[in-house]
């Protein structure tokens, strides 16, 4: 099982052990990882699952969608590494992958 | 004795109670009581990817059992309350256990409307709030099932989405002379019903259900002026009504949805409430309204926590709603009632566009189809109270967020 590395916006760093398939925010989600609102549950409808992906393992990622880059657009503080949690699914590549949760989610 | 917390409700609002007084600092007695054996879980997926099988039980809830314990929660599951004696602060339950809370949180959600004509106790009619009735529903799913909708809103046009999708020929009774007319512009009605009639579902408005044939279980649905339609299963949605009795009875002020204040506050100084049960006002409106949606769940009990918590937080929020049907995506900022003004803004494909609505300008509440953009832009500008140049509005050439 992957091992995910949360920052949670206090700096608080966490690591959670997540099953592949899940994606990034319910893994979150599941452990309380402070910042996740992740309203929605998953249908890429609320934006409130913002993170920042280690920049060097961003290949490592399928581009967003069309949905997802349009929300991206309009979210807070965007940067050239922000995705939506929801729509990233954790992978067996993805073991050690350290994700940062946004400051402020709306 | 230490301080006791009780929450009783265990969906979203209750779930996010827990988490935002175990953050805050609250370190004493916290207890949830659920009403369903489960522990709490995500509503919205029932009648999308839960019901087409896409998402396993599994990923359905909110947190995982452990976090209850790590937060030091007394998770009460299958435990409902009958009874509240607000002069005592003690709760009844089914089993007659007593409960003694210094505050009480009520998260106890709404009930389905039901049917009431002639048939509606007949086997295979359904409703969908909870887990069980989805598994209910997916029982009597089967390839070439004639499923019959009755409800042409979010939830019947959302099971009504998965059915067809699930091989079953789906057909929705609509009462009114569209489907979601209470929650739409007409041109997003029309675009949903030419999808859903585009992939096989039949669509009929103005079709007023007056009875429901079978022999102990439905066989055919009769409407006003004749028209029937043989139905293998049946599933209603036909509004919510809100879970009212409890505080009712206990004396505590309710007018469709329990009242409270800006602060989440009922009538009764050490019950608060939050989701889809409360009458609540809203400060950006203007007006008290009662809201059915995941994001009221959320926002309100966390701000009721914080006001138990004597942080005197005001519930302020823009409310949103999203649906999803086949593969569109409806999203919804803001309420719409009050307009002076409504624009419509081409998006960037054909199946994608936004439907604004201004009050002196002042942007009230957007609809966007496929237009995620637009629709995260809103949800900014209405906050802002920002007043929009109705000429920049209507150029899709120009982004949202600067047409003011």
């Amino acid at each position: 099982m992957p091992t995910i590395v949360f920052i949670e916006p206090g700096g608080k760093r966490r690591e959670v052990r997540a099953p592949v398939g899940l994606s990034l925010m319910e893994a979150a989600r599941q452990q309380g990882i402070a910042g996740v609102l992740a309203e929605c549950g998953g249908a890429c409808a609320c934006a409130t699952c913002h993170i920042y992906v280690e920049a060097a393992r961003l290949r490592q990622l399928a581009p967003p969608e069309e949905m997802e880059a349009g929300m991206l657009e309009n979210v807070l503080e965007r940067r050239e590494n922000s995705r939506l949690g929801c729509q990233v699914p954790i992978t067996g590549e993805l073991d050690g992958l350290v994700v940062t949760v946004a400051q402020r989610q709306r | 004795m230490n301080p006791t917390i009780m929450i009783i409700g265990g969906g979203q609002a209750g779930a996010q109670a827990v988490d935002t007084l175990r953050r805050e600092g609250f370190a004493d007695r916290l207890v949830l009581a659920c009403d369903e054996p489960l522990v709490p879980y995500q509503r919205p997926p029932l009648s999308k990817k839960y019901l087409s099988g896409e998402l396993a039980a599994d990923r359905l809830p909110i947190r995982h059992r452990a976090f209850y314990d790590e937060h030091r929660t007394e998770l009460m599951l299958g435990a409902r309350a009958v009874r509240l004696v607000p002069a005592q602060r003690r709760v009844v339950m089914t089993d007659g256990a007593e409960l003694a809370y210094d505050q009480l949180l009520l998260c106890v959600g709404a009930r389905p409307r039901t049917l009431t004509c002639r048939g509606a106790d007949l086997a295979g009619i359904h409703y969908l709030r909870n887990v069980a009735d989805a598994a209910a529903i997916r029982g009597d799913i089967r390839p070439g099932a004639r499923a019959v909708i009755v409800g042409g809103g979010y939830i019947g046009l959302e099971t009504a989405a998965t059915c067809r999708a699930l091989g079953c020929e789906v057909t929705v009774l609509e009462m009114g002379d569209r489907i979601m007319n209470r929650v739409v512009a007409p041109e997003v009605s029309a675009f949903f019903a030419r999808e859903h009639r585009a992939r096989g579902v039949g669509i009929v408005c103005n079709a007023r259900v007056v009875e429901i044939q079978g022999s102990g279980r439905v066989e055919r649905v009769i409407c006003a002026g004749g028209g029937s339609y043989a139905a293998d299963l049946i599933i209603a949605g036909v509004g919510a009504v809100p879970l009212t009795d409890l505080a009712r009875d206990a004396g505590l002020a309710c007018d469709d949805g329990i009242v409270v204040d800006e602060y989440c506050r009922t009538s009764e100084p050490a019950i608060f409430a939050a989701g889809d049960c409360t009458n609540h006002p809203s400060p950006h409106y203007g007006r008290r309204v009662r809201l059915e949606s995941v994001d009221n769940a959320f926002e309100q009990a966390k701000a009721a926590a914080l006001n138990i918590l004597e942080k005197r937080i005001a519930y302020d929020r823009v409310p949103w709603f999203w649906s999803d049907q086949f593969d569109n995506k409806l999203l919804i900022v803001g309420l719409s009632a009050g307009h002076d003004e409504v624009i419509r803004r081409s998006g960037a494909e054909s199946r994608s566009f936004s439907i604004c609505y201004l009050k002196n300008r002042e942007l009230l509440a957007l609809e966007a189809v496929n237009a995620s953009k637009d629709y995260m832009a809103a949800r900014t500008l209405i906050v802002a109270r920002a007043r929009l140049d109705p000429a920049k509005v209507a150029d899709p050439h120009c982004a949202l967020k600067e047409a003011v």
